[in-house]
């Protein structure tokens, strides 16, 4: 009998069940109204933020982008403090002043989830230098999209790491698109790896629909950064099943059978065969999931109990001490 | 009391700070071979890990400033001329100055970034820019703009032992101006502290970074005309020292404010809009703003410099102020 509660095998299950579940409910809800503005999905790409964040250790750095609900959740962040974020409550982890291109969690060593394409890449190159000039061996991950790649912020913090040789793993998450535009309008080489060639940087494509496969490249990629080895340049080859966001009341672009083509290979099913093959017993997945599903329930509970943040909570955290902002004239 | 020159001082500060502080570090562009002459010594003290030429590269570099603030260092970025933070705009803005905010608090961003303000010397509209009322429009970046050698050492060192992002804006004008400073290297200026530089009755002249040696000299012509000029420096903008330039007002009567950046919405402009709203009753006449006229600066220098504020200008208008002043009153 697998024992569970330290199985990492199972754990990746669960990581990505969470996200999966926890956006489904967020989606359901999003469209009702209980989510204000808008919410961009990861479903699809759960194995490339599960396979990546799997081998880092709690202290390790995580740098994401506004498709931010997979990332801290695959780092093992506290589902209450997500969710409460989204409906906009006190109780969120950015105390409602983030939602959902913000989930971010430093207690897990996020270091912000950024909605500006590419703005993360400069970031991720800095927590690296800081971990160097502080002599720990912490390492940075940065999760990018394809689209990022063209970007001034995702050459120059790739400059910087590669000159550097900064431990830093950058993990392009090739979801094919760049909002509506496909990659190949927007990028004029083949493959992401081809972007690092110009850096010097060991790259690894891969299918990111695969948790193992993504696990064993970052494992490399991990070693190497702590090592002092410097940075590595992941393309996990993956899929979001939504639009670029949900519930816009309109389609942005239609993919037609490209959605379900894709959906054979879903990294929870894929992975759950897996799980299956080698043995786990199917009531040992069954309780997972059912435990994910009670944890998300709980989390949605959390969330609509709480509070909304007073008026006076908009003027904190502009700065570490609290300065006086000259009140607003309302008329 | 040792003497310094404004740039002197810059580097007593950061020298002093990387010596008690670890975690502090300088990068910038061409530091090793120390360009503006902030640098001297530093590389020998410190070593090239810690005093870091970096590729030309500002958004790339500002970014890195942020990341590696996050994590428990406490970066000095010298990006040489100010001009050169507009390429870094995306890091300075979406992620220095929001990142605390938007995550709730949980983000700390103890970093300088210090520029130089390099006008009046033909370098044209490119390299000749006084930004800081650009960043005035940002909530979360503090901002210091000292004028002399001795608010330059007190405000850096407060600056670097901050635990916000702060922008520290080098008027160049006043680069060569020596001083005495204390040696005590505890020495610091509380952010958000303004000086009155010379005290008067009839007038207060609020003065910005190069704007201040002028309104000085000024006062000191205006003295010979029989007119008290007060001479209020507020040495950091945000946060801005409100109260002190309120009282000045409201014992003069008048207000000019002497601002090197372009007029439309200079810090010039805030300031005024302020006295405007707290104390109207005390006003005698209009307030008068002496900055840069919004054109961009030209390479030649004849037509370049009449364009900044100047000593005849802030006399110019201290003398319209006053003397309408009486008109109004027979």
């Amino acid at each position: 009998m697998t024992d569970i509660s330290n199985s990492n095998a199972l754990e990746k299950l669960r990581r990505m069940l969470r996200i999966r579940h926890f956006e489904t409910v967020a989606e359901a809800i999003h469209a009702k109204g209980e989510i204000p503005g808008a919410l961009h999905t990861y479903a699809g790409q759960e194995a490339s933020g599960v396979g990546t964040c799997i081998v880092l250790r709690n202290d390790d750095y995580m740098v994401g982008t506004h498709r931010s609900h997979g990332h801290p959740i695959a780092k093992g962040a506290a589902l209450r403090p997500l969710m409460a974020e989204l409906l906009g409550k006190a109780t969120g982890i950015c105390k409602g002043k983030g939602g959902s291109m913000h989930l971010s969690d430093f207690s897990v060593g996020s270091l912000g989830e950024t909605s500006i394409v590419g703005s993360g890449v400069p970031v991720a190159a800095g927590a690296g230098l800081g971990s160097k000039l502080l002599g720990n061996d912490r390492v940075t991950l940065c999760f990018f999209g394809d689209g990022a790649t063209g970007e001034g912020a995702f050459h120059e913090g790739m400059n910087l790491a590669a000159v550097w040789k900064l431990p830093v793993i950058f993990c392009c998450e090739n979801n094919g698109y760049a909002v509506s535009t496909p990659s190949s309008a927007g990028v004029p080489v083949k493959h992401m790896t081809d972007r690092a060639k110009a850096y010097d940087m060991p790259s690894a494509q891969v299918d990111g629909q695969d948790v193992d496969a993504v696990e064993a490249v970052m494992a490399e990629a991990v070693a190497r950064a702590r090592s002092g080895g410097g940075p590595t340049f992941i393309e996990t080859l993956t899929y979001r099943y939504a639009d670029h966001a949900v519930n816009m009341g309109r389609v942005l672009l239609d993919r037609g059978d490209e959605v379900d083509e894709w959906k054979k290979r879903d990294p929870i099913d894929l992975y759950r065969a897996r799980l299956l093959d080698s043995g786990v017993a199917a009531d040992v997945l069954a309780r997972i999931e059912d435990e994910v599903s009670a944890e998300v329930a709980d989390a949605l509970q959390f969330a609509r109990d709480s509070a909304y943040p007073t008026q006076a909570e908009a003027f904190d955290d502009v700065f570490v001490d609290r300065l006086p902002i000259p009140a607003f004239v309302q008329i | 009391m040792a003497k310094l020159t404004y740039l002197e001082a810059i580097r007593q500060a950061q020298f002093d700070e990387m010596q008690r502080d670890p975690t502090v570090f300088l990068m910038g562009e061409d530091l090793v071979c120390n360009v503006f002459g902030t640098a001297t010594g530093l590389v020998e003290a410190f070593g090239t890990e810690r005093v870091r030429d970096t590729p030309i590269s500002e958004n790339g570099f500002i970014g890195a400033a942020a990341g590696a603030a996050m994590v428990g260092t406490r970066p000095i970025v010298d990006a040489t001329i100010s001009s050169f933070l507009y390429p870094a705009m995306d890091q300075i803005i979406s992620i220095i100055a929001k990142s605390r905010y938007i995550y709730g608090g949980q983000a700390r961003l103890p970093l300088v970034i210090r520029s130089c303000m390099f006008y009046g010397n033909s370098n044209a509209a490119q390299h000749s820019d006084r930004p800081y009322s650009m960043f005035m429009n940002v909530p979360g970046l503090k901002i210091i703009v000292p004028s002399n050698a001795y608010d330059a050492l007190g405000l850096l060192r407060a600056a670097i032992r901050d635990d916000n992002p702060v922008l520290c804006f080098e008027d160049s004008t006043c680069w060569s101006g020596k001083m005495d400073v204390p040696e005590d290297p505890d020495f610091m200026i509380p952010l958000g502290c303004g000086d009155i530089k010379q005290e008067g009755s009839d007038i207060s002249i609020i003065a910005i970074a190069g704007g201040v040696p002028l309104a000085m000299k000024a006062a000191k012509k205006l003295a010979k005309d029989g007119i008290s000029a007060e001479v209020i420096d507020p040495r950091s903008l945000v946060p801005l020292d409100i109260a002190l330039i309120l009282q000045s007002v409201r014992k003069t009567g008048r207000a000019i404010v002497v601002d090197p950046a372009h007029q439309n919405c200079s810090a010039a402009s805030e300031i005024s809009a302020q006295i405007v709203e707290h104390a109207f009753d005390a006003l005698r006449g209009p307030i008068l703003r002496v900055a840069t006229a919004d054109t961009h600066l030209p390479f030649s220098p004849d037509i370049e410099k009449p364009l900044y504020p100047t000593v005849d200008r802030i006399i110019a208008a201290a003398s319209q102020l006053v003397r309408s002043d009486t008109r109004m009153k027979a």
